[in-house]
This record gives structure tokens, sequence and C-alpha cells, in this order.
């Protein structure tokens, strides 16, 4: 139940993180946010859009997160308060934009969103976005509770218009994603009016161009709007502190780690021995107000995900004033107290707290683990698999078949979206894609390869690219494979929508983020325009498919295009309607018996065919069967039926 | 009404079952229905690519006081409710403990290992010993096919919300899930949904 403009100020609600934070933008009176869609980000645009109208917000999904910062940052330059979100690698896309944005300084309050995804539970990299604040030099501030998100961002706007600088709120899975009690304030009633000034000198924050030049001039000022921040976060109430006047251990910690740290010491009992001091503005670090928390404290241990972030902030400020406050002993993750991969949880915080105190970790009853061992084994792995009537199963079937045929050696240069699945687990794309990486790098990853026929290297290369993926940063890398004449295969698996993340629009599609429509640019026409063949198809067609892809395999010469349409299973139009109704002919097929060793339930694999042990055939399970009649092509003897459904 | 004081504070409930389930959805309405009865509530969810046939998990953290770690720590469930039950005995694992109560939908969903007959489903009546061991009371039920006679297999979800009510053990009752479930549901749908809830409230009734 998101929230909507049902809601009023003071009522408390159960918000999402991310709800929370587009909230909190929305009470600040945000007129322009812009985003690349991307777990555990999206929901933050998505409320956002819900409150779209003409002259008071407008949302858009922009291709990709440099050009949503470009985007969000001219609003700001013409006055208005502007939201930017992304995913933590979002970030890398965008910090060329962001180091010279930085540089020329904003004008209406700014806010860039980074959410990061410790413990990579989506996401294919780890990537800490925090170290960008410190990069590019800009105040970072970290929200360590539900009610924190919204009224953070509500601040950061202040804070970036008083400072004309833009400010980062750095959130990560476990805040985004998870749901706590809000109580919501006003909604300003004005609109913005936008209008760039820029007839004055260079020098002129509020009337001249907005350009980082002359760069140390700009530098240096930027330099000191960091200093006026750090006088706001000596006294901000995002830092706070609790336990012992004099704590035998002192944690300190931010965002969701506050929250683990405050589990952990009331699991251990250690709420006398255990001070937490929980930072929201971790970049740059108020020295004044740790130092004084320091003074205090025995020992000091610091807790945050994922690099020694803070630890290293700590640990200069203590050298630099030990002479006041003595030599601290500061533990985290450089001495391995904590682990510098991966996300934390309130246990890991306890093990640590514990071992330093010397107390015991809490543990269960021995009997009763003694009974848990004895079913530790019980439960198999449920390993993630494209959906039932997934377009992608079926053009990786094809892909399989073509490669089989070609004889090669051919594989497939993977990239972002549902369609990584067929990297990271390799049964789901049936053991074809070898390559993962950043958005877009299947295809240049391709280009590079398809150059090195002259050093003897003869294996097929196949570039699968998704449509939103195709827009974000494929195109780049697709011009240069032309341009080279790399020997490719590129394979668009369109599906019409980010499905990955909960179909937002993009460029492809009819409508955009606030639900009006909008002009399409059509992939194959591009691909045409920048002089290649283009062959288009159904992936559901599984003979058609992997006959032009044999075709496209043997032709010679640069970058051959097919563009594999089919809408994803769980879209709107799609869910829950069944194409096909499905059922195996139990006379037909010969089980165990038959040479095909179960292509259908052993290699092929979608979750809606099961094979039936008793019986040892194959089976359909009608609840879980989306109906897509795809299998009804892989059965060698034609035992899978499929009967068209009929329309509701 | 039953009781309005939590018999722990925080009380801690572990919502699991497999993408496509409505686990999000269940965790969400039961927590908006604690937080109408005034809770804080946390939930700590892991969804990101969950639609993709994966395990899914939902923590509800509720508390009458404070706001608390979206991450249950191991261990320490009060309440499991599995609308799958391979699910309720990997959560019994990490979170288990002599205390805990355990509500199941027993029917399967198969995962890809098992469906290529690459591992094994365990047998209904393993299912049963474990979770009865793991747990100080278990309930099993066959929210499911209810679900289904109903018309909509994803409404097993909400009969295991009801069976929660049910248990008695958090103050929850069916009108105050037709007050939340009421909101941004087109009224054709809500009949159903309470209709789920009232056999799950029943099947796990005390009487
Ligand atoms: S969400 Fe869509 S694209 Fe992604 S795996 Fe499922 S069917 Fe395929
Ligand atoms: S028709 Fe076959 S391939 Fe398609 S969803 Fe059903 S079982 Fe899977």
């Amino acid at each position: 139940m998101p929230i909507d403009s049902s809601h009023g100020a003071g009522d408390e609600v159960l918000l999402m993180g991310n709800e929370a934070i587009a909230r909190g933008a929305l009470e600040a009176g945000v007129a322009v946010a812009a985003a690349y869609p991307g777990t555990p980000s999206s929901e933050i645009i998505e409320t956002l859009s819900g409150f779209a109208r003409p002259g008071k917000l407008y949302v858009e999904w922009s291709t990709n997160e440099k050009v949503a910062l470009e985007v969000a940052a001219a609003a700001s330059f013409a006055g208005l308060r502007s939201l930017c979100v992304m995913k933590q690698n979002g970030v890398n896309v965008a910090s060329d934009f962001l180091l010279h944005l930085v540089g020329s300084g904003t004008r209406g309050g700014m806010v860039l969103v980074s959410c990061d995804d410790p413990g990579a539970l989506s996401s294919v990299n780890e990537g800490e976005s925090r170290h960008f604040a410190r990069l590019v030099e800009i105040p970072l501030l970290e929200p360590a509770d539900f009610q924190e998100a919204k009224e953070m961002t509500r601040w950061a706007f202040d804070l970036s218009e008083e400072l004309r600088t833009i400010v980062m709120l750095r959130s990560v899975t476990r805040m985004s994603h998870a749901s706590g009690n809000v109580r919501l304030g006003e909604l300003p009633s004005a609109g913005g009016s936008a209008a760039f000034l820029c007839d004055g000198p260079v020098t002129d924050a509020e009337r001249g161009p907005m350009i980082s030049a002359p760069v140390i001039q700009k530098h240096r000022l930027q330099q000191q709007k960091v200093a006026q921040a750090l006088k706001r976060f000596e006294t901000s109430p995002f830092n706070a502190y609790e336990g012992p006047a004099r704590p035998e251990l002192l944690i300190v910690t931010s965002s969701a780690c506050a929250l683990y740290s405050r589990e952990a010491v009331g699991l251990l009992g250690t709420r006398d021995r255990v001070g937490i001091l929980k930072l929201g503005t971790t970049w740059p670090i108020p020295p004044e107000l740790v130092k004084r928390s320091l003074a205090a404290a025995g020992r000091v241990l610091i807790v945050e995900e994922v690099l020694p972030f803070l630890e290293e902030q700590v640990k200069v400020l203590a050298a630099e004033a030990a002479g006041e406050i003595g030599i601290k002993t500061i533990q985290g993750k450089n001495d391995g107290t904590l682990p510098m991969a991966g996300e934390l949880n309130p246990d890991l915080v306890a093990c640590a707290v514990a071992a330093i105190l010397g107390i015991a970790p809490p543990a269960l009853p021995a009997a009763y683990c003694d009974t848990l061992r004895q079913y530790a084994a019980l439960a198999p792995r449920r390993e993630q698999t494209f959906c039932p009537g997934c377009p992608h199963r079926a053009s990786y079937w094809s892909i399989r078949e073509a490669l089989r045929r070609d004889g090669r050696g051919g594989f497939v240069c993977g990239d972002i979206g549902c369609y990584a699945m067929a990297s990271l687990f390799p049964a789901a794309g049936f053991h074809t894609a070898k390559t993962l990486h950043a958005m877009g790098s299947g295809t240049g990853l391709a280009s590079g390869f398809g150059k090195l026929g002259g050093f003897g290297m003869e294996q097929p290369v196949i570039a699968v690219c998704g449509d939103s993926t195709f827009y974000h940063a494929a195109v780049p890398a697709l011009i240069n494979a032309v341009h080279q004449q790399a020997g490719i295969v590129f394979v668009v698996l369109d599906n019409s929508g980010t499905a990955m993340t909960g179909f937002q629009p993009h460029p492809g599609t009819e409508t955009n983020a606030m639900g009006d429509r909008a002009p399409v640019v059509d992939i194959a026409a591009l691909c045409r325009a920048i002089g290649t063949e283009v062959a288009v198809g159904d992936p559901f067609a599984l003979r058609e498919t992997r006959e032009t892809l044999n075709d496209l395999l043997e032709r010679k010469g640069g970058v051959r295009v097919l563009i594999l349409k089919q809408s994803c299973a769980l879209s709107p139009e799609k869910k829950g309607k069944k194409g096909f109704l499905m059922r195996v002919d139990e006379g037909l097929c010969r089980g165990d018996a038959c040479g095909c060793n179960r292509l259908c339930t052993r290699i092929f694999r979608c979750p809606g065919l099961l094979w039936d042990r008793q019986a040892a055939k194959a089976r359909i399970d009608e609840v879980i069967c989306a109906g897509c009649g795809v299998c009804a092509g892989i059965c060698p003897v034609e035992a899978i039926r499929s009967e068209e459904a009929p329309r509701l | 009404m039953t009781n309005r004081t939590l018999p722990r504070d925080p009380y801690n409930i572990v919502i699991t079952g497999v993408g496509g389930q409505g686990n999000v959805m269940a965790s969400r309405v039961l927590a908006n229905m604690l937080v109408r009865r005034g809770y804080r509530v946390t939930i700590g969810e892991t969804f990101g690519m969950s639609q993709r046939g994966g395990s899914v998990m939902s923590h509800l953290r509720v508390s009458q006081k404070a706001v608390w770690s979206p991450q249950i720590p191991k261990g320490r469930a009060d309440l499991i409710v599995a609308i799958e039950p391979l699910e309720a005995i990997r959560v019994l694992i990490e979170y288990g403990n002599p205390g805990v109560k355990t509500l199941v939908n027993m029917r399967p969903i198969y995962p890809v290992g098992v469906i290529t007959g690459e591992s094994d489903y365990p047998e209904d009546g393993q299912i049963r010993a474990a979770v009865g061991e793991l747990s100080a009371e278990a309930w099993f039920l066959d929210a499911t096919a209810e679900a289904i006679s109903l018309g909509n297999p994803i409404l097993g979800n909400i009969v295991m919300i009801g069976a929660v009510a049910g248990l008695a053990e958090l103050p929850i009752d069916g009108e105050l899930f037709a007050a939340v479930i009421g909101e941004g549901m087109p009224a054709g749908r809500v009949e159903a949904n309470l209709r789920a809830f009232a056999i799950g409230a029943a099947a796990a009734g005390k009487g």
C-alpha cells in the first residue's frame, strides 16, 4: 500500500525506506526527479511518479544515470529543487558529470540518492558509493531508520540550497526495501517556477554560467562549502549517542548497522557497558562530536558496511587528536573484527562485541542445536531461474541449439537484466553465457572479441542485450563494433520494459514515467541507421529463431543484429493470462525410456514442467505453468500438447 | 478482540515462501494491521530477484516501543508463517528455537533441482516431523487448496494471515483485516480475501 495523496500530514503510516525518501523529497518541494531503475532504488521514482503533475512535479526514467543527473542538474540550475536516484554502481556511470557538477555548483536544492547493496542481494557487485562523496567532496548523509529517511531527505534539500552544492544521501537495501512507521509532514502547496539566470560573470554563483572553471578557484570554494557543512553536522540531530557516560566500548556506526548494533548490545545484555554513537552525517564526520565520544570511551568498534569508510575517518581523527583524547584502540574491518565483504547483521555485530568484551555470544540450547543439525540438509536449494513463460528461456534455448549446430565453440557475452541469470546460474542459460559485467559491457566485450580473428580466434561471439540496457550503454559499444567491423551477432532480448526492476518504461515504450504517451525510439531503426542488417523474430518460434541464428553465425562481415521480441511473462498484459492450455500426452511421453534423457525437465527446466517420479513421465503443473506454449516445441516426440486457451 | 499486549517485545515473525506466492503482500497486510493497532513495525524484506522462483522471506518486528532491525537475529523467531513447506524448514534451521510457533501451508512448490530429478523433495511425513520437532507448536494447513476453491491460488497467502489471527497471539481480527484490505483494492476482489482470511482463522483457531 504505497503512499498516495489520500495520506495527510500527521498520519502515521507504514512506509518502505524508499517511499520514506520519496515522501521526504515531496515534503521538501521537489520539482524534478530523474533516475535510471536499479534495485534497490527503483521504488523512489515509482512513488514520486504517482504525485507528478504539470508545473508541480516532473518525473522521468532517463536512459542512464549520467543523463538522469544532468536532467536533475538542469532543474537545479533553473532554481528548482531536484532529485536524482540510482543504485550504487549507477554512481560510477554518473560520476564524470558529478565531478564537474561539484565544480560548477548548484542553485535549487539538489540531492543525489544512492541505494547501495551490501551483500549483493540484487547486484553483481558490492560497490560502495560512499567513497564518491569523499572523492568529489560533497556532504554525505546516511539514514538509520524510516522516519529519519524522510526527515533527512527533506533536510538534504535545505542543506544543498544553503551551500549551493549537491548533497548525497546513501541508503542500503536493508533500509530501502525494509518498511517501518513514518509520521508524515506537510506537503508544500505552491509549485516552482523555472528560469536559468546566466547573464552574470563566471564568478557569480547566482547569475553566472554554470561551469567548473576557473578550476582551482571553484575547487577551493567547494572545500569551503564542505567546511560549512561540517558546522551543521556538529549539531545535527541525525548524530546521536546512546549509552553510559563512560562506556567500556564505544560503537561508532551508521545506517542499518546502527539498528544491528543496538540489537546486538541488547542481545548480549551489555547496555550498561557499551555506548553507540550513531552518525547520520558520514562525510565528513563531525570532528568535535566524534572526539568527545572517543575521549569518554575505553575501546572503539566501528560497525559499517562494506569498506572501512567511517573507520578510516575515525582513525585519522583519533591520530590527529591523540594528544587531546589519548591513544585509542580502534577495531573494525582492518583488523578483521568484522568482515570487509558481505553485509552485516545483528549476529555478526553481537559476536564481535562479545569477543571484545570477553563474554559468550548468544546461543540456543544444545539439545535444540542437535535437532537442527539433524534436519539441516533436508531442504534442497532453491535455485533461481527464469519465470515460467519467460521469453529469455526460449531465446537461450535457440542460442544453445544454434551454437551446437555451428560447432565452433561459440559463446554469449551476457549483460545486466533478468537475462543475466544465464551467466549467474549456468543451467538457466543452458551454459551458453560466459561473461557478465556492467550495463552494456556484453556488447563492448563482444566488439573486442570480434576483432581477435586475426589472432586465430575462430569462436563465434554473440552479445545479448535487453531493451533497456540497449539504450543505457550498449549503443556506443554497438557503434564501435560497427565502425571497427567486429564480427559479432548482436541479439536484443526485447521484452518491452525494464522487467528486472518492475517494468519501468524506457525509450522503447509508448509511455513515460508519468504514464503519458511518449515517442518510441525504435531499436531496429536505430540499428539500421548505424549500418547494420537487422532481423526481427519471436523467440517463442523456436525453429525459426534457431535457423535465423545459424544463418547469422555463418555470415561473414561485421555486426549482424537479431531482435527477439516477446514481452516479459510478468508484464501487465500477460500476467495471469495463459496463451495456451498445456498437457503432457501420457501415451506419447516415453518417460525414462525416451532417448531424450528428460530433455524437457532436466535441460529445458521450465518450472511449469515437472518430472513425475512415480509415473516416470513429464507432467504440467497448472498452477505454475504460464501457458506460453514453448515447451511443446522441445519434446522430440511431441508429447507436450498445447491448445489455445479460451479468451476471457 | 484478543488482548492487546504482545507475548514478547519485540515479537518476531518470519513470513516465508517462494517468489510469486504473495509473500510481500502478506507481510505488508499483517504489518499494516499492526500499525493501525498502534504498534511500531519493521519489515525486512529480501525480494531483489524473488519474482524469479527464489526463496522469499520477510522479517516482521512488532514492538510497543522501538524500531527494530530489519533482520531478526538467528534463532529468534517467535512465529514462522510458511506459505511453502520447504521454506518452513529452511527458516526453522536459521531462526527456530524451542519456543517458536510455526504455520505451514503444505502445498509444495518444487525447486528446479527437484523438477529435474537432481534433488529430492522431502516427503510429507518428514516435513511434519521436522517442523514438529523444531517448533513448540505447529499447524499444517492446505491453504493453496482452500484458495483454489475460492477461485485463485494466490489467496493462499491471505489464508495464512487468517491463520495468524486464529492463533490469537496478536491483536488482529477479521474486522481489522477488512479495513486494511479494503484500502486500494477493487471491491470485487475484497470478498474472496475476506473469505480466505476467515478460512485461515478457523483452521488455526483455538476454539
Ligand atoms: S521477470 Fe520477465 S524477463 Fe524476468 S525472468 Fe521473469 S519473465 Fe523473464
Ligand atoms: S507452456 Fe511449457 S514452457 Fe511455457 S510456462 Fe508452461 S510449462 Fe513452461
